[in-house]
């Protein structure tokens, strides 16, 4: 199961995704997930280390699946995070798209 | 209500400069989140799934059109234009940004606000019957004791580092509209047999993963010791509460396990020890306390108003309104508004900034500038003067503020859920939405009669589930929302908790349960009998029957 390192920003609180190069993206269609566990292990690794860079809060990962427009989140909790509340499609990243 | 004095607004001043001071450290990446978390909590600040989360105390649900103002523009400029009603009668905003907070703070000080224990293991904001003051079935002003109470508790060197959470309920009135019963200490004011007033105190109840209906342990305090007796009863529980478990840290689990009697003991030894002294309240200090709450210039007028009167028979939706949304005011002439923020289909407790603002000019106009903030968040303004209430009511109507569903169904007590919430494990707000359609029909609503439905996203049970007639919760079963459906809880002064009436539903399958129990209630209850005397009668039976019952 391909994984994504999702964490909130320190700054702002605003959810990121570890994309490619260390870069940490606002939209998870741009994020560079780990297709191996052993990948997984060193993707977190890079999120904990952002933790500890003071760039990021909460670093996890979160299993993501390819779908027509790119990688999106598998769970509820953190498709609610990649996209915004369920309830109102004018808050969130589902907003901005 | 309650102003300011020079060292309330210093030390809230203060604290505003002090966080900003950790915030700016925590920037730099001087403090490390492990060390930050504390500081941030100690000033209501979350972060939970979108961004970081402040909740800003309403002091036992009063606010002044200055203030309100102040919580639209910081929807407007740090949020995204709306903020949330909690059971505390507080305020949530969703969208807050770190590097903002420090500005957040001052603008809030300068308006006598703050998020100060908000959160964290400490007492929490007080909260009270939103009709204090003014209710017609009050005995004395709970206020008064609410503040004496914000006070002593605030920044109280000794409990500032509690097992856990500590929340405190005031009702003055006979009918307890604060869910005393569902707090860690519920104060109820009453008279003894000397006309004496004083407080009946209760401890252990509280809601979430073990929930208790709270036990009384004083039937009689007097109103000047009661600062005395709450800090024996803080002082056993911070001994003695369990600081190993978090699940098991609540006054409640304490009290469960070595019994009231046993508890109340340990309390009176303790009060024994620090009672007449430094915090028995000196009557001027009451007194001093209590001009704060002076009731506003009312008028001498007639108790009904015959404008009224053709009003709401010319208009029947204005007579709807009114019929559902005022209570009984103690001043001949005038009465208790309740407004709605749970309109059919929308998140219960949410208001947008420019409703906050319109709403602000309104208390001005009609309600000598102050309105209050109830633990059903909605809204109360509580001094209209029966003339002008038809006035208010049109204002309201292009507001979307005039909702004619108070006590009713669509009434929901709702926490936000997974749509916001770090610890939730299904969404709430949806569920919400969908039960107030279902039940939008206002006929419908009035036939069903007085129903508190309440849903909580998870066990922690931020949306009272447990006290609701009908309680929702949402669990989470593989990566679906399970909704179980409990009936029979109350939190008056007849509290109870619900009992979980079978296995639980998808999101559809509970709002086709709910639409069954309330069939059933319809079918079965007798002449005039409300839901919750109904469930009562029958037990869950009936109930049971109809919900799970194979179709046919």
């Amino acid at each position: 199961m391909p994984q994504v390192v999702i964490a909130n920003r320190l700054r702002d609180g605003i959810v990121v995704f570890l994309g490619a190069d260390r870069r940490w993206m606002e939209r998870v269609q741009d994020c560079a997930p780990a297709i191996s566990p052993e990948d997984a292990e060193k993707i977190l690794d890079l999120g904990l280390q952002a933790e500890r860079d003071q760039e990021v809060v909460g670093p996890i990962l979160a299993d993501v699946e390819q779908r027509d427009d790119g990688w999106f989140p598998i769970k509820r909790r953190e498709a609610i995070r990649a996209a915004g509340p369920t309830h109102r499609a004018d808050l969130g990243k589902q907003a901005e798209d | 209500m309650y102003r300011y004095d020079e060292y309330d607004r210093e030390f809230v001043e203060q604290r505003a400069k002090q966080f900003a001071r950790q915030v700016e450290r925590r920037l730099a990446g001087e403090l490390s989140e492990e060390q930050f978390l504390p500081l941030r909590l100690m000033n209501g600040l979350y972060l939970q799934l979108h961004a970081y989360m402040l909740r800003i105390n309403v002091p036992y649900g009063c606010l002044n059109t200055t203030q309100l103002r102040k919580l639209a523009h910081i929807a407007r400029v740090y949020d995204k234009g709306y903020g949330h009603w909690t059971t505390r009668q507080n305020m949530q905003f969703n969208w807050i940004k770190l590097d903002d907070m420090p500005e957040i703070l001052l603008e809030l000080a300068s308006v006598e606000m703050h998020g100060i224990q908000s959160s964290g293991n400490c007492i929490r904001n007080i909260t009270a019957d939103e009709y204090a003051g003014v209710a017609a079935d009050e005995l004395e002003d709970p206020r008064v004791y609410c503040e004496l109470l914000r006070q002593w508790s605030s920044l109280h060197p000794e409990f500032s580092f509690l097992p856990r959470k500590f929340k405190i309920a005031i009702t003055g009135a006979r009918h307890d509209r604060a869910a005393v019963l569902a707090h860690d200490i519920g104060l109820r004011l009453h008279e003894n047999d000397s006309g004496e007033s004083g407080f009946e105190v209760f401890v252990g109840g509280g809601l979430g993963r073990t929930p208790f209906v709270g036990k009384s342990i004083r039937d009689f305090v007097a109103t000047r010791d009661i600062l005395a007796y709450c800090e024996a009863v803080l002082r056993v529980y911070n001994q003695l509460g369990r600081r190993d478990n978090k699940f098991k840290a609540r006054i409640k689990i304490l009290v469960h396990e070595m019994g009231a009697a046993a508890f109340a003991e340990l309390v009176e030894k303790e009060y024994e020890f620090i009672k007449d002294g430094a915090l028995e309240l000196a009557k001027e200090e009451v007194e001093r306390i209590r001009m704060h709450f002076a009731p506003p210039a009312y008028e001498s007028l007639p108790d009904v108003s015959p404008a009224l009167e053709s009003q709401k028979a010319e208009d029947t939706a204005f007579a709807t309104w009114c019929k559902n949304q005022l209570a009984a005011h103690k001043q001949p002439g005038y009465a208790i508004v309740n407004i709605s923020c749970t309109p059919i289909g929308k998140p219960p407790g949410d208001i947008a900034c420019d409703q906050m603002e319109a709403l602000a000019d309104l208390a001005d106009e009609f309600n000598f500038g102050e309105l209050r903030v109830t633990h059903n968040q909605n809204l109360v303004f509580t001094d209209i003067r029966k003339q002008d209430l038809h006035a208010l009511w049109q204002k309201l109507v292009p507001l979307g503020l005039s909702t004619p569903n108070h006590g009713l169904i669509t009434d929901t007590i709702c926490c936000p859920g997974l749509d916001y919430c770090a610890l939730a494990n299904a969404r709430s707000i949806p569920l919400a939405e969908k039960i107030s359609e279902r039940f939008a029909d206002q006929e419908r609503q009035e036939e069903i009669g007085e129903i508190y439905l309440n849903l909580s996203g998870c066990i922690n049970a931020c949306g009272h589930h447990h006290v609701g007639h009908i309680g929702i919760v949402g669990v989470d079963k593989k990566n679906s929302e399970l909704y179980q459906l409990m009936l029979g809880g109350s939190a008056d002064e007849n509290a109870s908790l619900g009992k979980i009436l079978g296995p639980g539903f998808d999101e559809d399958g509970i709002v086709n349960a709910v639409e069954k129990v309330v069939d059933t209630y319809l079918e079965i209850r007798e002449e005039g009998e409300k839901f919750i005397d109904t469930y009562r009668r029958v037990g869950p039976g009936p109930f049971k029957e109809n919900v799970y019952r194979a179709p046919a």
